[in-house]
């Protein structure tokens, strides 16, 4: 573990000029990790992960994949670079079959190559090949989840990046959806994660850092992290940062 | 009555579905209703017009093709006036609307494409004049086909190539890497744009196959009805019915609209009277968004 997938550098990032939501945050991640972003409510997590995956516009700072920048990458290119995002919510597209989700994202693949791809995918997730017809948009949660997961690592993503993966879901399909990320990582694929659930998140967790205020303030092995009273102090607020404001707007809005 | 409305209807229903197309991938899509989308229609049937003309001063007079009125000169200027629309189109797109589109408000680029097509109409009769032309002014023999309906050669191609056009956009839609896009990007565009869709490009796509319909669509009132700057324009309420009755962003669902509504205009024409024929699309489009806003093929926004 000692190959860097992804570097953040002092990333600098928010919706308006001037309004930063990401304020100097800095992670990496190595090859076959799973690092995991915690943070109070408001903390700039989702808009962090999101400015990574280019779908905020970054201010400062840079983010290397595989040492190579691609601070300024349209999100689009994103699959091409190596990095598959999937977003907390609207995950998949409703109106479309699931094989057609799967089929969209695999714009980048060889064509010959795309039918065995999706075939590993059905594979590795099989409750989406007995609803392969289905409109995605009537998948339970946590098939939704899984659908999302399975279109992001069909492109073959040096690092897969989830926002709350576990956002929404009963917690039945929580437990099961960290399974499946534990059993993802297992195959040799890197992960970074946002999670607001943090027990269930540490638990699959190698890393993790904690952001506040749009900036990293701790970082420690996973399984420590739990019982580490800094990391509660930064949750909870006890021992006051630098000011006890009101959280940034950009996060709730933004998820 | 008599059954030849059938005919009639499916003949206008045709003209209506292809343009219902444009119309409805382009609010699905770009997210705006284009209202100069009939200008494109009147802008490809008289680039179609020129071509035949600039062919007919080359080649002299050209054998019309069996029972037709036209000949190959009509054909080769349909694809190069396709071709011409969908530059157009593009180029509106550049020049106007993908402008104001990055600045996020709907409402404007309505309002744009509203100014658009009074420019591409006025533009068109000081050109080429308001009164009407005709690709052919011969006369065809109308066939009885049975049941006292009669159907002309010209219907009859035009019929058939409407059928190929739609099901070949059907099967670009639902078969293709590109149709999967297109559908992609009318459902969430922040994520197409996640699983690597390039919306620039899916965007070109969609004002391609908008303006190339169009101008078939344009070309068939053509060689059906008349040529008038105007011809365009007075399609817009028509179209705009079918998509929405169709359910917006289906493509089957405008075609069908468009049946339904040339059909209904023709049926009223025979019952009650030439004079109401505007009336019918008017009528259903109100009656749609009243019991079903979301039309025949549309699904409930999320």
């Amino acid at each position: 573990m000692s190959e860097i997938v992804l570097d953040v550098r002092n990333l600098e990032a928010g919706y308006e000029p001037g309004v930063p939501i990401v304020r100097g945050a800095s992670i990496t991640v190595s090859k076959g990790e799973i690092v995991v972003v915690l943070g109070p409510n408001g903390a700039g997590k989702s808009s962090f992960i999101k400015a990574i995956a280019g779908l905020v516009p970054i201010t400062g700072g840079t983010v290397f994949l595989d040492g190579k920048d691609i601070t300024a990458a349209p999100a689009h290119t994103m699959v091409r670079l190596g990095l598959a995002f999937v977003p907390q919510t609207e995950n998949i597209f409703p109106l479309m079959s699931v094989e057609d989700n799967l089929k969209v994202a695999c714009g980048i693949l060889e064509r010959g190559e795309i039918p065995a791809r999706i075939d590993e995918m059905y594979a590795a997730f099989p409750d989406l090949i007995r609803q392969r017809r289905t409109a995605a948009g009537n998948l339970s949660g946590g098939q939704r989840q899984m659908l999302a997961v399975a279109r992001a690592l069909i492109v073959h993503p040096k690092v897969l990046v989830l926002d709350e993966p576990s956002a929404g879901l009963s917690p039945k399909f929580v437990s099961m959806v960290f399974e499946m990320l534990a059993g993802i990582r297992k195959s040799g694929v890197t992960i970074l994660l946002v999670e607001q659930n943090a027990k269930a998140a540490l638990a699959i967790g190698d890393r993790a850092y904690v952001l506040v205020e749009g900036k990293d303030r701790h970082e420690g092995i996973a399984s420590e992290l739990w019982n580490d009273p800094v990391v509660a102090e930064l949750y909870l607020g006890q021992r006051p940062l630098k000011a006890e404001k009101a959280p940034h707007a950009g996060e709730g809005g933004a998820a | 009555m008599s059954l030849q409305f059938i005919v009639d209807g499916l003949l206008t229903g045709s003209m209506i579905g292809l343009g219902a197309i444009g119309v409805t991938l382009t609010y699905s899509i770009l997210r705006f209703s284009n209202f100069a989308h009939g200008d494109f229609m009147a802008w490809g049937t008289y680039a179609t017009l020129a071509v035949v003309s600039a062919i007919g001063a080359t080649f002299g007079k050209v054998a019309p093709i069996g029972p037709l009125s036209f000949g190959w000169p009509l054909i080769v200027a349909l694809i190069v006036g396709m071709a011409f629309t969908a530059l157009l189109a593009l180029l509106l797109d550049k020049v106007l609307f993908a402008r104001l589109r990055s600045q996020g408000q709907a409402i404007i680029v309505v309002m744009a494409s509203f100014g658009a097509s009074m420019a591409l109409r006025s533009l068109l009769e000081f050109t080429f004049t308001s009164r009407p032309t005709y690709f052919s002014r011969a006369i065809q023999i109308a066939m009885p086909v049975g049941f006292g309906i009669r159907i002309t050669p010209d219907q009859i191609a035009l019929l058939l190539l409407t059928a190929v056009l739609v099901l070949g956009v059907h099967l670009l839609m639902t078969r293709t890497q590109t149709g999967r896009a297109m559908q992609a990007l009318s459902q969430n565009a922040a994520l197409a744009r996640i699983v690597g869709i390039d919306v620039a490009s899916v965007v070109r796509v969609t004002w391609i196959i908008g303006g190339a319909l169009a101008c078939v669509a344009g070309v068939m009132i053509g060689i059906l009805v008349q040529i008038r700057p105007f011809m365009g324009f007075d399609m817009l309420l028509p179209m705009f019915a079918a998509a929405i009755l169709g359910g917006i962003g289906s493509i089957p669902g405008a075609v069908l609209g468009g049946l339904i509504i040339g059909l209904a205009e023709a049926g009223a024409v025979q019952l009650i009277g030439a004079e109401w024929r505007a009336a019918v699309s008017f009528i259903i489009l109100m009656a749609v968004l009243f019991v079903r806003p979301i039309g025949l093929f549309g699904v409930r926004e999320r």
